[in-house]
């Protein structure tokens, strides 16, 4: 188990290398100038290569890949011009806020889609089934920053259900006890409920956006995977042999459609992590995407070739994550070492 | 408030989280000494000095530092409390005593650094040195009030500094009262500073070291300010509002909803058309006042065939759709800066409108005269920073200037490169807007039109004539003759109207919403807030 952990890890250091160079490339040919945007409004030309000798960026760009390296290689990723502050400080305080939405989006979209799926699979064609795809489909095809737009608009602005979209806590919460970063679990173990529920009331809307655009995939998996496997041979025998409904489906059934819904699930969280950009804006959520972002828009390098490293190395392990998890549904599938 | 919790105890139990008393009475009582201010973007680094501090940490240096002296107030446009340009007060000085080629400023003796630390001639002193010495803005906002080298500013004993002139310059004055010239705890930074940054650049970006009204407590880049009343502040009233939290709401339609929930008491920026909607709601105060001494315009490469010729440069300040922008870009909240009245005298003020006005077969004529009848093709260049506003604008100008026969290609470029671009000088029609700090004419123009050439004089217009016109109205400004000054800021606006290298449309606005028990809004110079006037009723 741990050399086959050890050899995919060598195995995704050829990719993360390839990651360095290309942000770092991509970065610089980039339009637009930095030593020009942070020399401000008024300054002369002067001025702005007096910048940019500050910033290095007077250097030929061998020279600047060199030191990225180098500085990357000592566990520092630069400091972002745009919020004054290390980049790996920063990467470190936004991810589990984008951590807490993507997770608590996927839990709340696997609840909701998988019954979905197993239910549209055994009543086929039945309306529930045509209720699972017309409602998922409706999902994945609004965008986020819409539905996001749409829910502050219907249960904040016109019900009053729902917080204000002022981010991860109201305005007169502060933080709890920094342990995990997860606002959630922190606020439970340092037990202030009043924060636990702050917490959660804020989280509320933008899990349910992001939940809304993810289950789509996932039911439709689901659905096709119960699909072969309830037409299948054993799951006839089984009910031959009189075993009840529940146990032929969930025992039997759902266990050996479980892998191709695993196999979606890397994805859906992969692409959950893209859309976070979106409803991270929307909801002022201070989390990774909506950093890169800005400092996309600044010409800041810093800070987007942190994001990149960080997502790269991020999909890393979710695939490993995946594969270990074949191994637990599945042990046929377990990946040899 | 009453009206508040109500809604918010109704949330809670709507939404059947269960929730004891949400507001305890302390968080009440805090909930009305702080005040909730919402805007788009927030502070990249908490000191001017800082290398490419942007517009949002000019707020936090007003409020966190004290100047010398500041302005007093008068009653603006629309009755809104304005800055007076020409009537100064001490801040932290006590005294000021202005000579023929110097200025002597006593400071307060009771005025204390947050830290404790008394202010002292010294400190005042480095401030100064490191505001004229770090380069980029600061220094150069600094030289515009000829203020250029350390040398003049002397120290004369512990509580007095003397501020010597290079040459007699009448906005030397007026630039010891911008954000700039602010003073800084010069023991606390230096104690902080290394060989790398000898002026603690690195400190003061994440740290305030002054002696002002309030002090950053928390500051998450890019999420929220948290501001604490300094309650030993001496160089003024004390602010009524103990904590101010700034919390930046990238979306407008959020930041809109917070203000009509009343969550939110001041929203800083909103897109025009939300607060043309806003003036009817009669919960809320909506303040807009006009830009002081700024302008959007239409620009022109004068060094760029056709725009070298008059002609053609005329034709377009006849074929542009200025009320169309008024209506449907701007919704109505700017100043006109066209169709001045025919024949109407110049007055010796700036911004001043000019008579052009959209006359389509003018413009036509025009062009004939300078021989493009059938038009010709241009770009026509934008920032993508300012969309909202420069891109309907732009493609209600591409539609008018087609009806002349000039095809224009729409260039959008990103905020990060704009500035480059505009320094390249290669655009040949672009629209922009600037805007003084200093509110003076000859200040606008020596930037926007003097053959110096300078980054905002992004048309390249060179002309010997409008030099000596500028350079009067300086000389005259420093000799106090006042009937000079009046008759060279006529002719050079006369001048400028004239070639048109550049064509103003309309002063922008600036738009403050807040809820109707929020007073004390004061427009300043620098556009931001002032929190020390706020209150909260």
């Amino acid at each position: 188990m741990l050399t086959m952990i050890a050899k995919r890890m060598m195995l995704a250091i050829p990719s993360i290398i390839g990651v360095i160079i290309v942000t770092f490339l991509l970065t610089r040919v980039l339009p637009g100038d930095t030593a020009a945007y942070f020399a401000g409004p008024a300054a002369s030309a002067q001025a702005v290569e007096e910048v940019r000798k500050k910033l290095g960026l007077d250097q030929p760009i061998p020279v600047q890949f060199a030191s990225y390296v180098a500085n990357l290689a000592r566990g520092d990723l630069g400091a972002s011009l745009t919020t004054g502050r290390p980049v790996v400080t920063e990467l470190a305080a936004r991810l589990p806020a984008s951590a807490e939405l993507t997770l608590a989006a996927l839990i709340l979209s696997l609840l909701i889609a998988v019954p979905l799926g197993i239910l549209a699979a055994m009543r086929n064609d039945s309306w529930i089934d045509h209720f699972t795809r017309i409602f998922t489909t409706a999902g994945v095809s609004l965008p986020v920053f819409f539905t996001g737009l749409l829910f502050v608009y219907v249960f904040y602005f016109l019900l009053g259900w729902a917080p204000a979209p002022l981010g991860r806590l109201d305005v007169f919460h502060s933080p709890p006890p920094e342990w995990t970063g997860f606002f959630l679990i922190d606020s439970l173990v340092s037990r202030e409920w009043e924060t636990f529920r702050a917490a959660l009331a804020q989280l509320a809307l933008p899990t349910i956006t992001l939940a809304v655009f993810s289950l789509a995939p996932i039911a439709r998996i689901t659905r096709a995977s119960m699909l072969t496997v309830l037409a299948s041979d054993f799951v006839r025998t089984a009910r031959a042999a009189g075993l009840s409904g529940g146990t032929v489906v969930m025992r039997y059934a759902f266990r050996n459609a479980l892998l191709p819904v695993i196999t979606t699930l890397g994805m859906v969280f992969s692409f959950l992590l893209g859309a976070n950009v979106l409803v991270e804006k929307v909801f002022a959520w201070p989390g990774v995407g909506s950093y890169a972002v800005e400092a996309l828009l600044a010409s800041d390098y810093a800070p987007v070739q942190g994001f990149v490293l960080v997502m790269a190395i991020l999909y890393v392990l979710v695939n490993l994550a995946i594969d270990l998890l074949y191994g637990v549904v599945d042990p046929r599938m377990k990946v040899e070492g | 408030m009453d009206r508040r919790s109500f809604l918010k105890t109704g949330a809670a139990v709507a939404a059947s989280v269960s929730a004891p008393a949400v507001w305890s009475p302390s968080k009440a009582q805090s909930r009305q000494e702080t005040l909730l201010i919402v805007s788009e973007s927030g502070p990249n680094n908490l000191d001017i000095h800082g290398v490419g501090t942007n517009v949002p940490g000019y707020e936090v240096s007003w409020n966190c530092y004290d100047r010398l002296i500041s302005h007093e107030m008068k009653s603006g446009p629309g009755g809104v409390p304005y800055y007076d340009r020409d009537k100064f007060k001490p801040e932290l000085a006590e005294d000021m005593n202005v000579g023929d080629m110097s200025a002597t400023f006593k400071i307060r003796k009771n005025a204390k650094f947050q830290d404790g630390t008394p202010v002292t001639a010294k400190d005042v002193k480095w401030s100064l040195d490191r505001a004229v010495s770090v380069g980029g803005f600061p220094t150069f906002q600094m030289k515009a009030g000829s203020l250029e080298k350390p040398e003049q500013f002397v120290v004369v004993d512990d509580n007095t500094i003397r501020v010597d002139f290079i040459r007699k310059d009448k906005l030397t004055i007026p630039d010891l009262a911008v954000i700039v010239p602010c003073v800084v705890n010069s023991e606390l930074v230096k104690k902080n500073a290394t060989q790398q940054d000898p002026w603690g650049l690195e400190y003061t970006k994440l740290n305030t070291a002054g002696s002002g009204a309030y002090k950053v407590t928390r500051w998450t880049p890019g999420t929220e300010v948290v501001l604490d009343r300094n309650d030993q502040w001496t160089s003024g009233p004390m602010p009524k509002v103990r904590r101010i939290i700034w919390r930046m709401i990238p979306s407008a339609g959020n930041r809109r909803a917070l203000l009509e929930r009343g969550d939110a008491d001041i929203s800083y920026d909103l897109p025009n058309k939300d607060f043309s909607e806003l003036k009817g709601n009669d919960k809320l105060r909506i303040i807009s006042t006009p830009y002081s001494n700024g302008i959007q315009y239409i620009g022109m490469n004068v060094k760029i065939a056709p725009f070298d010729n008059v002609k053609v440069r005329q034709a377009v300040a006849y074929a542009l759709p200025y009320q169309k922008i008024m209506d449907a870009v701007l919704f109505g909240l700017a100043e006109p800066m066209y169709a001045a009245k025919a024949g109407a005298p110049l007055e010796a003020k700036w911004p001043h409108p000019h008579q052009y006005n959209t006359d389509i077969a003018k413009a036509r004529q025009l062009l004939a005269e300078a021989g493009y009848p059938n038009g010709f093709e241009t770009t026509l260049s934008f920032d993508l920073g300012f969309a909202g506003i420069n891109e309907p604008l732009c493609i209600l100008v591409q539609e008018s200037l087609a009806l002349i026969g000039i095809k224009t290609t729409i260039n959008k470029i990103p905020g990060a490169n704009w500035r480059t671009e505009l320094n390249k000088k290669t655009m040949p029609l672009f629209t922009n807007v600037f805007s003084g700090w200093l509110d003076y004419p000859e200040y606008f123009f020596f930037w926007c039109y003097d053959g110096q050439n300078s980054v905002f004089n992004t048309m390249s217009y060179q002309s010997k004539q409008m030099d000596g016109y500028i350079e009067a109205a300086r000389v005259a400004a420093a000799n106090n003759d006042t009937a000079a000054y009046e008759k060279s800021v006529k002719e050079f606006v006369d001048l400028a109207y004239t070639d048109v290298p550049r064509i103003p449309m309309f002063q922008p606005y600036v738009n403050v919403a807040m809820q109707k028990n929020v007073d004390g809004y004061q427009y300043w110079f620098h556009r931001r807030l002032d929190y020390r006037a706020l209150t909260k009723g």
